[in-house]
């Protein structure tokens, strides 16, 4: 009877206490994407939950959410911040017409479809005459901050329209036409800027896309606003209308106003994914790992995949000037049949061509998309080595290398690139 | 003259009475009952006090129940701290308002008073022990806790998952219907039977981003129904005494607004509950356990994001350890618990991986309380929980503790 006596007054002591021996400790850092930037201000750090919350806040109908949607939160499609489930990939289709090239068919409601809508309202679907279908999955978040604080004369450094040093490898500047919502996000994103003219930069009167599977994006702000408007039929400030949706009609518009979030929560979302820290790298000291790293240039994948890239000067200090590794370049590169979904967007990208994808986190993928890996735009590749298969056009050399590579090689590349 | 003697008309008033009001004067006097409530003349200020309960309390009793509880709660090694809840402040009226007419209502007061709600007001009308007529905002009979949901008869400090999210516990509607009991043998058998107004297109337009029950809750619904299709509600059960009872039950309606201006403007979507509840004594322990399963018909647009099926289930056990004889308690007792439960919020597998769908609950709480009467428990749980994300990724680990007590008053 006393240890029944004393069990109530155990637990009391064990709560008092604050026990940790009976709660979850918190997962390795290594095994987790979210999390600040090191040497962040508290400030800034209650900013960026606040941008955290507001990432994972699910809209309702009442709120604003669709008519038409794929997702109800950021973070249905970046659960974790990590790359996206398939049941979330994006469809984006087009035809190719002969007189004036891709047609993003936005009078049947393209580029993108949105095949979800609220209780009452006709989701979308395919057009006839769509020649072309990309599905795109979500990509991973972390360490945007850094990407997006590459100045604009880095990627142009980085192009090789022409491959002028003759590596067969032409990475290209996605261009975007000006609109109105483009120059606001890029004129807003200046605002406070200690080199305001470093982004932004018109080549031959386009802006440099940088962020989506094609560059569609020309930084943070653009993007976060264009997901809530095309992923979730949010509207903001700079995309105030809602989604088009030929098969509502004039029904196309929900009973919400206008703009459906504010422009204080949007800035604090794209606040969070500026300073959301880089994924993190594991057993960067292994020598089976160092190994691999070698080969990977070796056999020309970080040609592409840029291992390192600097950051401009910015407003942020932890984004400031910094060096990081994050293993794309940021430019478009023909990546061959395989990959030509018959889609394009933005002024220049081919239907073959694609953004190099970042390759930080790579390690991390299946487990933030239900413990199984969906690699490459579509999620079609279930394992790395299945995705370097698919590689083709510019990319065919390397791909041809690493197939070449001894076992002994091919185990130490996997190491590898499963340590990102 | 006056009409029930009470209120003299002034002098001037005076004047002869016309054939009707003669006839309608000699009604009154043969059906004196009925002119109480059909004819009083009553001076519209005094209305307020000119209630039959008023002077006769012998018939009214008030009472109700309060619950409050500290929880410390970590998740994946993050927490917020301690914090503390007044839950529910619930006040009851009970009136026997005749040999065969009782009236119940409970007004509830969730987190004092960030929630207000009427979750019950209705009147009985007993025929016979076997057949007891039921209006008002009734308490749908699926599962066994909707119906004995009052905090102090709980053991553990949280409702068990599955009859708050699966079973929208509680979950109370306008409507009427009938209830009764038999004996057979040495058994009884119970009967519920309702007809309400329903949940309502919360159950898949709500702010949780899944298909979530308890949002098709709606004050509105008290007033009208959404789609003019009432829901049907019903429980068997079967009760041994002194071992236990097993029950069946059933909840089902339309939940959409599907009809606007007598035009039908979107399928019928219709959501069923079906719940089997034991509750027995085995030797000195108590278990009690309670699974349901929903059918929800979600709009084609929806579906993978918002279930189409959901489970949920849990165990109780319970052993009293302990009748200590203290400060005065003849019945006090300290007893033992275990609870396990899951909650699958979307069955099923993805159409484009074939891989399941995640989106589920399940918990372990074992757990420790004290009543010195049976009426107010004092209560003590550890709880830890897994919750997996609707890509089913590797669980997120919730564990803490509860303290809370809860009393009758």
């Amino acid at each position: 009877m006393r240890v029944v006596l004393a069990l109530p007054a155990l637990l009391l002591l064990v709560v008092a206490a604050g026990c940790d021996i009976l709660t979850p400790d918190a997962p390795l850092e290594s095994t987790v994407l979210d999390g600040t930037i090191e040497g962040m201000t508290a400030s800034q750090v209650r900013q960026h939950f606040a941008g955290d919350e507001e990432f994972g806040r699910v809209f309702s109908v009442a709120e604003g959410l669709g008519p038409i949607f794929i997702a109800a939160s950021c973070e249905q499609c970046h659960a974790g911040d990590g790359k996206g489930h398939p049941v979330f990939n994006l469809q984006r289709f087009g035809r190719l017409l002969p007189s004036t090239g891709f047609d993003p068919m936005v009078e049947f409601g393209g580029p993108q479809l949105q095949h979800r809508a609220i209780p009452g309202y006709p989701p979308e679907a395919i057009p006839a005459g769509a020649t072309g279908l990309a599905s795109l999955t979500p990509p991973a978040v972390t360490g945007l901050g850094f990407l997006d604080a590459v100045e604009d004369q880095t990627l142009i450094d980085m192009a090789d329209p022409c491959d002028l040093d003759d590596d067969r490898i032409s990475g290209r500047l996605q261009l975007l036409d000006p609109t109105p919502v483009i120059d606001e996000a890029i004129a807003l994103e200046r605002l406070g800027s200690p080199n305001p003219l470093a982004r932004g930069t018109l080549v031959d009167g386009r802006y440099i896309g940088r962020f989506g599977k094609k560059g569609l994006t020309v930084n943070l702000l653009h993007q976060t606003v264009g997901a809530y408007h095309q992923d979730m039929g949010i509207t903001s400030d700079l995309i105030a209308e809602d989604l088009f949706n030929p098969a509502a009609g004039s029904r196309a518009a929900d009973d919400v106003a206008d703009p459906e979030v504010t422009s204080a929560a949007v800035a604090n979302v794209v606040f969070y994914l500026k300073t959301l820290r880089v994924p993190p790298r594991r057993n960067g000291d292994d020598p089976l790992v160092q190994e691999g790293e070698i080969i990977f240039r070796q056999t020309g994948c970080a040609s592409c995949h840029v291992p390192t890239l600097v950051t401009g000067a910015s407003e942020i200090e932890v984004l400031d000037r910094k060096e990081f590794h994050p293993y794309t370049d940021l430019l478009l590169h023909d990546m061959g049949p395989e990959l030509d979904d018959g889609y394009t967007e933005g002024a220049v990208a081919e239907t073959s061509e694609w953004r190099t994808a970042p390759l930080w986190g790579l390690g991390l993928a299946a487990d933030f998309q239900g413990g199984e890996m969906f690699l490459l735009h579509d999620g079609r590749a279930r394992s790395i080595e299945e995705a370097v298969e698919y590689h083709g056009g510019e990319a065919s050399g390397s791909r041809g290398a690493f197939l070449a590579l001894t076992p002994n090689q091919r185990a130490a590349i996997m190491a590898f690139l499963e340590s990102l | 003259m006056t009409v029930r003697g009470r209120h003299p008309v002034r002098e001037g008033s005076r004047r002869s009475l016309s054939a009707p009001t003669t006839l309608l004067l000699l009604t009154l006097v043969a059906f004196p009952r009925v002119a109480v409530g059909q004819a009083d003349t009553t001076m519209a200020q005094d209305g307020l006090y000119d209630r039959p309960f008023i002077g006769s309390l012998s018939s009214t009793s008030i009472g109700g129940y309060v619950e409050g509880n500290t929880n410390y709660f970590v998740e994946d090694g993050v927490s917020d701290g301690f914090s503390m809840e007044l839950r529910r402040f619930n006040i009851f009226l009970f009136s026997q308002v005749s040999q065969r007419v009782r009236f119940l209502s409970e007004l509830e007061f969730e987190h004092g008073t960030e929630e207000i709600a009427l979750e019950t007001a209705l009147i009985d009308f007993q025929i016979r022990p076997s057949l007891v007529l039921r209006g008002g905002i009734v308490l749908p009979p699926i599962g066994y806790l909707n119906q004995n949901h009052d905090s102090p008869q709980w053991d553990f400090v949280d409702r068990p998952l599955v009859t708050t999210d699966i079973i929208p516990s509680t979950l109370s509607e306008v409507g009427f219907g009938a209830y009764g009991k038999f004996a057979l043998n040495d058994l009884v058998l119970s009967y519920d039977a309702y007809l309400t107004n329903g949940l309502g297109d919360g159950v898949v337009g709500n702010e949780v981003g899944r298909t979530n029950i308890p949002s098709g809750k709606g004050e509105e619904l008290f007033g009208e129904d959404n789609n003019g299709s009432p829901a049907v509600s019903g429980r068997v059960g079967l009760r041994r005494p002194g071992t236990g009872e097993v029950g069946l039950s059933y909840y089902g309606g339309y939940y959409n607004s599907f009809r606007l201006e007598g035009e039908d403007v979107d399928e019928r979507r219709w959501l069923g509950i079906t719940a089997v509840d034991v509750g027995v004594s085995i030797g000195r322990a108590d278990l009690r356990a309670e699974l349901a399963y929903a059918t929800i018909d979600v709009p084609a647009g929806l579906r993978e994001l918002f279930g189409q099926e959901q489970w949920g289930g849990y165990l109780d056990v319970l052993l009293p350890v302990w009748r200590p004889r203290f400060l005065g308690y003849a019945d006090a007792v300290v007893t033992a618990g275990l609870r396990l439960e899951r909650v699958d919020y979307n069955m099923g597998a993805f159409t484009s991986t074939d891989g399941s769908i995640g989106d589920d609950v399940t918990a372990v709480v074992p757990g420790v309380s004290f009543r010195p009467t049976p009426g107010t428990v004092f209560r003590a749980n550890y709880r830890y929980h897994w919750m997996t994300d609707l890509q089913g990724n590797d669980p997120a680990r919730l564990a803490g503790f509860q303290l809370g007590f809860a009393t009758y008053f």
